[in-house]
């Protein structure tokens, strides 16, 4: 359970978090700002609380595995895993540039703490699915945890995983699934209606938890549940706000994969606390 | 020729489960195709290494990578067709993008699926896989063959496709060295090269004897791996003969006769004749049935092979 302590650490952590990912993508001048901060709540809480992993020995056998099958929120994943120590902080605004291990999607092959190269929607659930099925045949301790869009939930390959998953009871998997809503052509259930998600998870034959995604405590006692289930895989429906933190990009579609513009990037870092 | 006809499923299937003895980290995924593939030998051996997950060849493919991700070495195995062409997308992403060792090893390639017509004969795939980073690409002539080249991706730096056909195919390599990315020359002559791969070894070798009664000289290379490909053999084979003729149950269009015909017009221009499915789908038809209609005979390399003589005399 998060102490009152742990709460102010990690909102001190997704503040941080938030201000790289106005940055990184403000110097880009390309990324995906909504999906970013919409799950930076989930990644601050895993990474400074729940997830075994050791910055300084990234391949680390024993630890904790993240998938992030919305490999286009990794502005969030890299801004944590700077924060934790991985690289260093100035790195971050190298974010898609010519030469810069921090591609616009994740790649696994070039910088430490990224597991598995996604991008391509649909299939890091797969990869997290292999991976949790690896320790269990190997017997160890390690969980995967991953994160898919709700978008990416329109694509077969996510129920295809969903299936493996619950026929080979992968009580090592924890998901989470960032519920903001929206995807880049507009509402979700406008372009293809998702819900009941809940129902859906459930009759595929996961534990199925619905929380708030900005709330550090739920999201924890979702975690610790997850761990306590036998048997079934968990999915976390976490309620989450496109674009969190930043008034003016919060619900609003067209920060799915637009920066802002310098003005807007300022008016953001004011209302993060910060300057530009 | 009297040879002896061997399945290269069996060998696949038989050498997985001598490795698995062996090699502990080796597991073996398949979607609902193991009686097929014969990953089934490997699932009786070792259930706790096998894992099917049904008729889901993206999730197969992405599977795969997770284990690669965590220290395993995944075969992972379907038809041909299903493995490049549905799965494209998670070869290239989820695999060949971050260079991991998942051996996918397909089978029924080509025409000779036979009754299942034109959409499952895959005659693209050499192509598809070809296009893409990191892959090696391996198609064994015969059972030994198949045999060597599963023993020695085990421990390839990369990705690997290796391409089997649902025939028999007769042995021509028994006891022969094998060595990844070094073809075998089967004969040697001076006027003409015929470059073949997998399925259409042995009806190159036919159509070699046939041009010897001919009175023609005739060089005969197993080109088993098509990635990364034996240049320096090709490049010998134009340098030294009048002109190259390839042989492949596989499109004209991209497969080993394209790769020739690149390696030749940028390192020595010669002529090129490709023997091989031309650019048209299949059909349904007994398998022998199918390689005479479409021009995959011993008397349409012979032509070719003639042909290529008559321009350079």
């Amino acid at each position: 359970m998060l102490t009152d302590e742990e709460i102010k650490f990690l909102e001190e952590k997704a503040l941080a978090v938030r201000r790289h990912i106005i940055r990184m993508i403000y110097t880009a001048q390309s990324g995906h700002p909504g999906g970013s901060l919409s799950a930076t709540d989930i990644l601050v809480t895993l990474y400074f609380k729940y997830l075994k992993h050791r910055w300084a020995e990234p391949n680390w056998s024993e630890r904790d595995r993240f998938v992030l099958s919305k490999g286009h929120g990794v502005p969030a994943l890299y801004a944590v895993l700077a924060e934790c120590g991985y690289f260093p902080k100035e790195e971050l605004l190298t974010l898609r540039k010519i030469n810069s291990r921090l591609q616009g999607h994740p790649d696994a092959r070039k910088l430490p703490g990224i597991e598995a190269s996604t991008g391509s929607l649909g299939q890091g659930l797969s990869v997290a699915c292999g991976m949790a099925l690896a320790g269990k045949i190997d017997k160890k301790d390690y969980r995967v945890y991953a994160l898919i869009g709700d978008g990416e939930s329109e694509s077969g390959q996510i129920w295809e995983a969903a299936m493996t998953a619950h026929h080979y009871k992968l009580d090592n998997l924890t998901v989470f699934l960032d519920r903001n809503n929206l995807q880049i052509d507009g509402c979700t259930e406008n372009i293809m209606c998702l819900e009941p998600l809940s129902t859906k998870w459930e009759a595929a034959g996961w534990h199925v938890l619905e929380i708030n995604g900005h709330n550090y405590r739920e999201i924890g006692y979702a975690i610790e549940e997850s761990w306590t289930v036998k048997e079934k895989p968990t999915m976390i429906i976490a309620k989450t706000i496109k674009g969190k933190g930043v008034s003016f990009m919060e619900n609003n579609v067209s920060f799915h994969g637009k920066p802002p513009t310098k003005e807007e990037a300022e008016r953001a870092m004011k209302e993060l606390g910060d300057t530009l | 020729m009297n040879w002896k006809k061997e399945s290269v499923r069996d060998a696949y299937g038989k050498t997985l489960v001598e490795l698995g003895k062996e090699r502990k980290e080796i597991v073996v995924l398949d979607a609902d195709l193991s009686s097929s593939t014969k990953t089934s030998l490997f699932a009786r051996a070792f259930p706790d290494r096998f894992f099917n997950v049904g008729i889901a060849e993206q999730n197969l493919m992405s599977l795969a990578a997770g284990f690669a991700y965590s220290g395993k070495i995944p075969f992972a195995s379907t038809f041909a067709v299903f493995a490049t062409g549905r799965a494209y997308d998670q070869v290239r992403q989820s695999i060949c993008y971050p260079n991991l060792k998942v051996r996918i090893v397909a089978t029924h390639s080509g025409l000779t699926v036979g009754g299942d017509g034109a959409s499952h004969q895959m005659c693209e795939d050499i192509g598809l896989m070809r296009s893409m980073p990191n892959i090696a690409i391996f198609s064994p002539c015969d059972a030994p063959q198949t045999r060597e080249i599963i023993k020695s991706v085990v421990d390839y730096p990369g990705p690997v496709y290796v391409r089997l056909v649902r025939q028999d195919l007769p042995t021509l390599t028994e006891g022969m060295d094998f060595r990844i990315g070094e073809a075998q020359v089967l004969a040697d002559g001076n006027d003409i090269t015929l470059i073949a791969t997998g399925s259409m070894v042995s009806t190159a070798i036919l159509a070699a004897s046939e041009l010897k009664n001919q009175g023609i000289s005739v060089r005969v290379i197993n080109l088993h791996t098509i990635k990364p490909i034996d240049l320096k053999t090709i490049v010998r084979c134009a340098r030294e003969t009048q002109g190259i003729v390839t042989v492949e149950e596989h499109t004209v269009t991209t497969g080993l006769g394209a790769a020739v015909a690149e390696v030749v017009s940028e390192h020595c221009p010669t002529f090129v004749m490709r023997v091989g499915v031309p650019d048209t789908f299949g059909e349904s038809g007994e398998p022998d049935a199918l390689l005479e209609k479409y021009g995959l005979n011993v008397e349409t390399i012979v032509r070719k092979a003639k042909s290529i003589l008559e321009v350079k005399k």
